[in-house]
């Protein structure tokens, strides 16, 4: 079962860094934690500022609807903190759709009425829509290929056709913050960036190697190699 | 391009994998942490886990397996059996699962699904549904209780207003186990999987009868499932799954290498 820390925290990395995993009040922490501890690392689950605000890299995760992650986030009293961090930030799936503008998510989304638009923490000026899926079955679930892969730190090693797991009805659209690509139905952002902050619409926790291949260029990767002037987007 | 998933199943019984014959007579197959990272490293697309005392017995059962579970795979898991409620589920995805499935609590209570998938969101909530092909009426009818035999019934629900009613309440996936062809290894249900595929916008796995690889090909080819589960053919190294996804690809079928 998942802790919440909120003081302290649980332990360094073998190389001395600290990694937090933000408690957005979503039920995929654990699985976050474990594959980050498969890789020799640790990591703290924390919904405390000062930790997050004092981490060398902050993973944001999420699973379920924007509504009520940004609920929980603004409960907690840490949308300034996770818009002002420095160092780098990589979300999982919901986790990166909370970085852009807005989601627009509704009960009846599938049938395109009644929608209603999330305000999220618009760290990357770009907006979460409901996939267009073009007649394809939704939600889009299962292992998918990348189209496109920018050169981009997180991404060293990741090529074009490597599969990642994908679960989601909703997606961002391709933009320049678009730093890889998928196509069901259409294309879509399968990772954005914008400099230090970083966003996996897969799940790399759930995506074998490959997945923990970008975990591990992540909790690796010097917070320089994220100046916005190297970012190459597509 | 999204692959079709090879999904094995592992019975949970009292924290040991076991597997029955159209869901009686289980024997023991091994302990579930080791078959699990077995199956993941084998290059399993996704495992279900159904603990099959849960949902008959009534009783609490301990789901600490789920976390040992979580901790040592790195592909999707799904947990069946014994979801009755918010808080089971949440329980559940907590320890690190990714979907729950569940099956005669819906049945009792549709609502449960609305319920899971506002919380949870719809992504993570599988239906799990039983269906007998009753000869005599030639109809599909939906049962509960499976994982008993003392205690197994025939619902009120035919199987594709299920599935459709399931769906319409926010399934996001739908696992249909066809009790027939259930450990027989005969070949999927085609026919039965056609139909509720049909029936149903959202994935489909399908489940029961697999004993070749070319019952994984003709299930994909024929009725367009997402998924295929299956038990014995894996747990009894009868098809290894690196071999499958060579055949499948070799039969034009989109399949993640291993």
């Amino acid at each position: 079962m998942a802790e919440t820390v909120h003081s302290s925290f649980q332990g360094k990395g073998s190389d001395g860094s600290k990694n937090v995993i933000v408690d957005t009040g979503c039920a995929n922490l654990s699985s976050v934690k474990f594959a980050i501890q498969r890789l020799g690392f640790s990591a703290t689950i924390t919904d405390n500022i000062e930790l997050i605000k004092g981490a060398d890299k902050v993973i944001l995760p999420g699973v379920g609807s924007a509504k009520h992650a940004m609920a929980n986030i603004i409960d907690k009293g840490l949308v300034e903190t996770l818009q002002s961090l420095t160092q780098p930030v990589l979300g999982f799936c919901l986790g990166m759709q909370l970085m852009a503008e807005s989601s627009t998510e509704g009960k009846s989304s599938k049938e395109g009425a009644n929608d209603s638009v999330i305000k999220c923490l618009g760290i990357i000026p770009t907006i979460v829509e409901p996939l267009d899926a073009k007649g394809k079955r939704l939600p889009h679930m299962g292992w998918n290929t990348l189209t496109s892969v920018a050169d981009h730190p997180v991404l060293k090693g990741i090529s074009v056709n490597d599969y990642f797991y994908f679960v989601h009805s909703f997606a961002a659209p391709i933009s320049e913050y678009t730093i890889a690509s998928c196509e069901y139905g259409s294309e879509f952002s399968a990772v954005i960036a914008k400099d230090n902050y970083i966003g996996c619409q897969f799940h790399p926790e759930r995506s074998s190697a490959l997945g923990s291949k970008i975990i591990k260029n992540f909790l690796e990767l010097s917070a320089l190699e994220l100046s916005p002037k190297e970012l190459t987007a597509l | 391009m999204l692959a079709r998933r090879i999904i094995p199943c592992l019975d949970v019984r009292d924290g040991k994998v076991v597997k029955g014959v159209q869901f009686r007579n289980h024997e023991i197959i091994g302990d579930i942490v080791p078959l699990a990272q077995k199956y993941a490293q084998a290059g399993a697309d996704e495992l279900v886990f159904y603990d099959i005392t849960a949902s008959a017995d009534g009783r609490v059962v301990d789901k600490s397996w789920v976390s040992r579970i979580a901790e040592v795979i790195d592909i999707p898991f799904c947990v069946a059996g014994g979801i009755k409620s918010e808080s089971d589920a949440k329980e559940i995805l907590m320890m690190g699962a990714d979907k729950i499935s569940i099956n005669s609590p819906a049945l009792r209570d549709p609502t449960l699904i609305s319920r899971l998938a506002d919380h949870f969101g719809q992504q993570c909530v599988v239906v799990g549904i039983d269906s007998f092909y009753d000869k005599d009426t030639g109809t599909y009818q939906v049962y509960q209780f499976t994982g008993d035999e003392k205690r197994t019934q025939k619902t009120g629900w035919t199987t594709f207003d299920w599935i459709e009613k399931v769906v319409s309440l926010g399934a996001g996936e739908i696992v249909l186990n066809c009790m027939n062809q259930d450990g027989v290894r005969q070949g999927y249900d085609i026919e039965q999987l056609k139909q509720a595929r049909a029936a149903c916008k959202v994935p489909l796995i399908a489940s029961g009868g697999a004993g070749t690889m070319k019952h994984f090909s003709d299930v994909y080819q024929q009725a367009d499932v997402d998924g295929a589960l299956a038990a014995s053919v894996f747990h009894k190294g009868i098809i290894p799954i690196n071999d499958l996804k060579v055949y499948l690809k070799s039969q034009n079928i989109e399949v993640r290498p291993c």
